[in-house]
């Protein structure tokens, strides 16, 4: 029998301004994984992200087995300051997806944010903790089906970046999401991930956490610096 | 003449003050005022051979800033100068060009308007595409703001963004076409930036800023209108100039 394919990518190839960013890659996500992208900066973690969410063009095939599927995405470094140049509210960005204000409320509730003053406030005035957390409620908002999270906890700190991810893991629990995500924590990788794609220069992996991040791969995707991430766990 | 000169003028002052206003707070946003200027001065070859040849200005305010605009995209794919670059340069010449076809004492009217000469055909055109103009931008509005805040979120929520941006164009060349009659060839960009940047300063929420952007614009053609009145000087730096004082007011209720 045909297994749950959610998308389905064969021989994947981007060129940017003339560069190769990703070369011939293959690879399948089974519906409601939480798959992780790992890979040093500059192997073109990001640059899949857009391929997947066809915002650059690319050459090969990119399949999403169901036809209109709903995405939600966090990109990577959406800063604050954007926000700050226009009189715009926290009710203003949600409304842009979800009129409804009960959804809205729901939603900010769910990602740990509260009350009447949040909506008020311009995004760009928010710590950079609820700026993350108010980008996340936003993907979830129209309930999508696949989410796609580049580095969600740039910025943040050790405290909150724990936070954020049990967050995420706890919707992809409850809500039998598929989840997408490019982190440098391997601890979370090891954690939460049902499947890692690893993407460096010279090739690519993938597999189960505990099955292919063996301390050689890691030393080919970071260099000797992260051996004690994997003591640590 | 069922309405008056005065009357006719303020009804076309407020739909294209208003309605240039409101689109202005999107410009601002996307980070898009300044055009306003050049596509304002490309319009003046067209103008004088308008005025020398006595037909509405409109049309010729439209012809010579969409033959400039189609220039200035033929440069783009020959040249690999920046659109900013070609602007300047197709604008200057455009420039320099109407002041060749229009003798220099005439050209008062069209560098800064001349709302004396609105008749009923102007008020029509300026209701009618101020209407259609208000209506598009209305229901493009928030696709376009969150494109600014970042263009890959807008796609992933499947907004075509160069449809957009074209319809958006557009819009903002009916405007500065219309506001030629009102404020000339050289001032069209204020009525785009100063009621956007004043309502800027007062809102908090979008609804507030964009809506406020369309008052501030409506309010600043009739004070400038009723100054040209009382004091025979001209209505279009009147505009401006009210405008302007709004914008000063509205720093000292700066958020």
């Amino acid at each position: 029998m045909e297994e749950d394919f959610i998308l389905k990518v064969k021989n994947l190839r981007v060129i940017l301004d003339g560069e190769k960013i990703l070369n011939d890659l293959s690879f399948e996500i089974r519906r409601k994984e939480f798959f992780i992208i790992l890979g040093p900066n500059g192997a073109g973690k990001t640059t899949l992200f857009k391929a997947l969410l066809g915002l650059i063009p690319y050459q090969g095939e990119i399949v999403w087995t169901k036809e209109n599927i709903k995405f939600g995405y966090l990109p990577e470094r959406l800063s604050r300051s954007e926000f700050k140049k226009i009189p715009i509210s926290v009710r203003d960005f949600y409304k842009f997806k979800e009129s409804s204000e009960e959804k809205i409320s729901k939603t900010l509730r769910s990602v740990g944010l509260e009350g009447e003053e949040i909506l008020k406030k311009n995004p760009g005035d928010l710590s950079s903790g609820q700026f993350q957390r108010m980008l996340i409620g936003w993907a979830l908002l129209g309930d999508p089906e696949v989410l796609f999270f580049d580095e969600p906890t740039t910025g943040i700190d050790i405290g909150g970046e724990k936070t954020i991810y049990s967050l995420l893991h706890k919707f992809w629990q409850e809500r039998g999401l598929t989840i997408l995500m490019i982190t440098h924590e391997i601890n979370i990788v090891y954690a939460y991930a049902t499947n890692v794609l690893c993407l460096y220069k010279k090739g690519i992996c993938m597999g189960p956490p505990r099955e292919i991040l063996t301390p050689q791969l890691l030393e080919k995707l970071y260099g000797n610096e992260v051996k004690f991430y994997i003591h640590k766990h | 003449m069922i309405f008056s000169q005065f009357t006719l003028s303020l009804i076309t002052g407020i739909f294209i003050g208003g309605v240039a206003g409101y689109l202005g707070s999107l410009m601002i946003v996307k980070r898009m005022a300044l055009v306003g200027g050049p596509l304002g001065h490309l319009a003046l070859p067209g103008v004088a051979l308008a005025l020398l040849y006595h037909y509405n200005i409109f049309l010729g305010a439209l012809l010579s800033i969409v033959i400039g605009a189609i220039v200035i995209w033929l440069l783009q794919i020959k040249s690999k100068l920046s659109l900013e670059a070609l602007t300047g340069v197709v604008f200057a010449a455009g420039v320099a060009l109407g002041f060749l076809i229009l003798p220099l004492s005439q050209a008062e009217e069209a560098l800064i308007g001349d709302i004396t000469k609105i008749d009923l055909t102007d008020t029509l055109l300026a209701i009618f595409l101020g209407l259609i103009v208000f209506v598009i931008i209305n229901r493009i509005y928030q696709k376009m703001i969150l494109s600014g805040i970042s263009e890959d979120l807008a796609k992933t929520e499947r907004i075509d963004v160069k449809k957009y941006n074209l319809i958006y164009l557009i819009c903002i060349t009916l405007i500065v076409a219309l506001e030629v009659k009102i404020v000339g060839t050289l001032l069209t960009v204020a009525l785009l930036v100063i009621p956007a940047s004043a309502s800027n300063n007062f809102s908090r929420s979008l609804c507030l800023y964009s809506w406020g952007a369309l008052l501030i614009g409506v309010v600043s053609t009739i004070l400038g209108i009723f100054a040209f009145r009382f004091t025979g000087l001209p209505a279009g730096p009147l505009i401006i100039l009210s405008a302007a004082l709004i914008f000063l007011i509205s720093l000292f209720f700066k958020k």
